[in-house]
C-alpha cells in the first residue's frame, strides 16, 4: 500500500513538473470610462478559464493561468501592459482589449512578438488588419450596418427609410453608411440622411426634414444617451413607426433616458441572454451564480474570446506563437455569441442578433445569419 | 413639405433660440457691469438643471399631483439654485480680483468654469454620468397643419418671454435697474452717487445666474438628459448669440439669441452635414460686417 502511495506521489510530482501552466494574458479597462465594459469582459475571461480548468486544463494535463492586467482604456496605458505581459510574465497568447483605440496599440505589439492576440470587442476593422496573429470574437461596424438594413427591409417590412448618425464619430457614421447601401441594395429608398454635431441635445431640426419624407423606419446608430432623446424629440414630432439601431443602444439608461419613446425599437446586438440556445441558457445560469449580475454582450464575448483561444491552443497541442495562429484560423466552434469562423482577415463570420425593446425591457425578437 | 422653412422648423428654431436667450442674458448683463466674460455662465445653467432634478424629487411626494404648481416650486429652486452658485462665484472668485488686470478675471472665469464642472462631477450625488431628467409635466402634442406643437415649445418660449419682459421692466422702470445702469455707465461716478457698487454687480450676477438657472430646467424638460459638462456648449452658443447681438446689450443678447437658434435649426435642415459651420459662418459674416454686434451701439444706457 505505501509502495502505490510513492509511486502515485511520484507520478503527480512528475506529471505537474511538466504539467506548466499555460500563461495566457487578459487585457482590459477595468478603471476608467470603460470600466463596467472591461469588468464584464475580465468576469468572461475568468469564467472561461475557469471552465476549462475545471475539465482537465487545455492539453497534457496542463491548465491554463491567467494574468489580467488593466488597461485603464488608454492607448498609451495599453502600451505598457502589453509589454509586460510579453516580456515579463512570457504569456502565450494575449485575449485583450474591449476599446479599439487601444487595441489599435497593441496589435503591433502581439505581432512583431508573434503572440497571437484576439481581441473581445474591439469592433474597428483596421484591428485585424495588423498582421496574421491578429483576431476579434466580434462583428465589426459594416456588419451591423448591413444586419440592420435587412431586419428593416425583410422583417419590418420598411421600404423607405432614414437615418441619423454621429458627425463626430465614425462607428455610428460607419454603420448609417452601410444601412444606407444595403437597404438601397434591397430595393428600399433612403429619403433622409442627416448627421448631427457630437454633444448636441438638440435634434429637431435634422428631424423634422427626416419626417418630411415620411420613412417607414428611422435608423439610429448613435449610443444610447443620444438615441433616448432622438426617439423621444422624433415621438414629439409625431413619428409613431420603428426605430432600428445598433449595438450603442444596450445599456439600461437608455429606457430611463427615452421612456416609451424608444419602445418599438430594435437593434442589432452580439448576443442576448433571452437566446434560447443551451450553450447561451448554461452560460447565463453560471454567470448569474458566479457573479451575481445578469451577463451583458460583453461579458459573453470576453468568455467567447478566451474560449475561442483556448480552444485553438488545444487543438495546436503547443504553445507556439505560429502554431496557435494556425490552430486560430482554422477555428470553427460554436460559443456563446454563435458559431463561429474567421474570414480572411480573421474577422469571424457569425450571426447577429436582434433585440426590441418591449414595456421597457430588452426582449429577443431574432437572429440574423450573416 | 419640402422646405427648410417650414412653420415646424420655424417653431424648433425659437425653442432653442429661447433656452439661448435666457443663457445669453447672463453673460450680456454682467459684461455689461464688470466687462468680463463670465465663462463659468454655461455652468450655472448646469446647476440650474440639477436643481430642479433635485427639487423635483423633494417636491413630488409634497405637491402630489399638482404638476402646475410643482412645475412652478422646480423653476423657482431652479432659479434660486442658479443666483446662488452666481453669488458664490462673484464673492469669492471675481470680487478680490475686481481691481486687478482684466486677463486675471478672465483665467480665474474659466478656472471657476472647470471647477463646477469637476467639483459636481466628483460628488457622489451628481457623479459623472448621464442622468435622465423626470418629465415634471406631461408631453402633449397639438397638430397644426403640417407641424406638431407640443406643450414643452409653448412652455419655453412663454417662461422665457415672461422672464424677459421681467427683466426689462427691473432694468427700465425700478430703483434698482437704474442702480445697474448707473454702474454700468460709470462706477465712480456711481459710487459717488452713494450707490453700494458691490451690491448691484452682486445683484446682476444673481440675476443672471437665475435666469441660467431657468434655461436650465427647460433644457432639462426639453431634453431630459443632464450632466456636469452640459453647460459648455450652450453656454458657448449663448456666449456667441450675446455678441452677435451686441455684447453688453440687453436686447441684441435676446436678438442674437433668437437669431442663432434658427441659424442653426436652418442650417442642419439645409444641409446637416456640413450642418453648424454654415450657421457660424453666417455669424461670422455678420461680425465682419458689424463688428460691434447687430445692436451693439454706443447707447447710453448699456448693460
Amino acid at each position: 500500500m505505501k509502495k502505490v502511495l510513492f509511486v502515485m506521489a511520484l507520478v503527480v510530482l512528475v506529471a505537474a513538473s511538466y504539467a506548466q501552466d499555460i500563461k495566457i494574458g487578459g487585457i482590459g479597462p477595468v478603471t476608467g470610462e470603460a470600466a463596467t465594459f472591461g469588468i464584464s469582459t475580465k468576469n468572461g475571461m475568468t469564467m472561461a478559464v475557469d471552465e476549462w480548468n475545471a475539465k482537465g486544463g487545455i492539453f497534457g494535463g496542463r491548465k491554463a493561468k491567467l494574468i489580467f492586467e488593466d488597461d485603464k482604456g488608454d492607448p498609451s496605458e495599453g502600451a505598457i501592459v502589453w509589454n509586460k505581459l510579453i516580456q515579463q510574465d512570457n504569456v502565450v497568447a494575449i485575449v485583450g482589449t474591449v476599446m479599439s483605440k487601444v487595441s489599435l496599440v497593441g496589435a503591433p505589439i502581439s505581432q512583431a512578438a508573434g503572440i497571437p492576440m484576439i481581441s473581445p470587442t474591439s469592433t474597428n476593422e483596421k484591428v485585424t488588419l495588423v498582421g496574421d496573429y491578429i483576431f476579434r470574437a466580434c462583428f465589426i461596424d459594416p456588419f451591423q450596418g448591413t444586419v440592420g438594413a435587412n431586419f428593416a427591409f425583410n422583417d419590418l417590412k420598411a421600404r423607405s427609410a432614414a437615418a441619423i448618425f454621429d458627425l463626430g464619430n465614425d462607428y455610428t457614421k460607419g454603420l448609417a453608411e452601410n444601412f444606407k447601401k444595403q437597404f438601397e441594395k434591397l430595393g428600399g429608398k433612403v429619403v433622409a440622411f442627416e448627421g448631427h454635431p457630437t454633444g448636441t441635445t438638440d435634434f429637431k431640426a435634422q428631424l423634422t426634414k427626416i419626417l418630411q419624407g415620411k420613412p417607414d423606419v428611422i435608423y439610429i446608430p448613435d449610443y444610447y444617451n443620444d438615441v433616448g432623446l432622438i426617439a423621444k424629440q422624433a415621438r414629439e414630432l409625431g413619428f409613431k413607426g420603428p426605430l432600428v439601431g445598433g449595438d450603442g443602444w444596450d445599456s439600461p439608461e437608455l429606457v430611463k433616458i427615452g421612456g416609451t419613446a424608444v419602445e418599438n425599437g430594435f437593434f442589432t446586438n452580439h448576443y442576448s441572454s433571452e437566446d434560447k440556445r443551451a450553450i447561451v441558457q448554461d452560460f447565463v445560469k453560471k454567470y448569474k451564480a458566479k457573479f451575481g449580475a445578469e451577463p451583458d454582450a460583453l461579458a459573453a464575448l470576453g468568455y467567447d474570446a478566451m474560449y475561442i483561444m483556448l480552444d485553438a491552443i488545444k487543438r495546436a497541442g503547443s504553445t507556439k506563437g505560429a502554431a496557435i495562429r494556425d490552430a486560430l484560423k482554422a477555428t470553427d466552434i460554436n460559443v456563446v455569441s454563435g458559431r463561429i469562423k474567421f474570414d480572411e482577415n480573421r474577422n469571424p463570420i457569425k450571426s447577429a442578433v436582434i433585440i426590441e425593446i418591449k414595456n421597457g425591457k430588452q426582449v429577443y425578437r431574432t437572429t440574423v445569419n450573416p | 413639405m419640402g422646405s427648410i422653412f417650414s412653420l415646424q422648423q420655424i417653431l424648433n428654431g425659437l425653442q432653442l433660440g429661447s433656452i439661448y436667450a435666457l443663457i445669453a442674458l447672463g453673460y450680456t448683463m454682467v459684461y455689461g457691469i464688470v466687462r468680463l466674460i463670465n465663462f463659468a455662465h454655461g455652468d450655472f445653467f448646469m446647476i440650474g438643471a440639477y436643481a430642479a432634478y433635485g427639487s423635483f424629487y423633494m417636491f413630488n411626494a409634497l405637491v402630489a399631483g399638482r404638476s402646475g404648481t410643482l412645475a412652478f416650486l422646480v423653476l423657482l429652486a431652479a432659479m434660486i439654485g442658479g443666483a446662488s452658485i452666481a453669488y458664490l462665484t462673484n464673492k469669492f472668485a471675481y470680487k478680490p480680483l475686481r481691481y486687478k488686470p482684466k486677463l486675471s478675471s478672465l483665467i480665474t472665469a474659466i478656472g471657476v468654469s472647470m471647477f463646477i464642472e469637476y467639483f459636481f462631477s466628483a460628488l457622489p450625488a451628481i457623479g459623472p454620468s448621464y442622468r435622465s431628467f423626470p418629465d415634471i409635466i406631461v408631453r402633449k402634442e397639438i397638430r397644426l397643419g403640417n407641424a406638431v406643437i407640443s406643450n414643452l415649445v409653448i412652455i419655453d418660449l412663454a417662461v422665457a418671454a415672461i422672464l424677459m419682459v421681467g427683466l426689462t421692466l427691473l432694468v427700465r422702470k425700478t430703483t434698482l435697474g437704474k442702480a445697474m445702469r448707473a454702474v454700468s455707465q460709470d462706477k465712480d461716478a456711481a459710487r459717488l452717487m452713494g450707490i453700494d457698487i458691490e451690491k448691484v454687480i452682486s445683484f446682476t450676477f444673481m440675476v443672471g445666474g437665475a435666469f441660467a438657472g431657468a434655461a436650465g430646467l427647460l433644457a432639462g424638460m426639453t431634453y431630459p438628459r443632464i450632466f456636469p459638462y452640459m453647460g459648455i456648449l450652450p453656454g458657448l452658443k449663448a456666449f456667441i448669440a450675446a455678441v452677435l447681438g451686441g455684447i453688453g446689450n440687453i436686447p441684441g443678447a435676446m436678438l442674437g439669441a433668437y437669431i442663432m437658434g434658427i441659424a442653426e435649426t436652418f442650417a442642419s435642415a439645409y444641409n446637416s452635414l456640413i450642418g453648424e459651420g454654415i450657421a457660424f459662418a453666417i455669424l461670422i459674416l455678420v461680425l465682419l460686417i458689424r463688428p460691434r454686434g447687430l445692436l451693439g451701439e454706443k447707447i447710453a444706457d448699456k448693460i
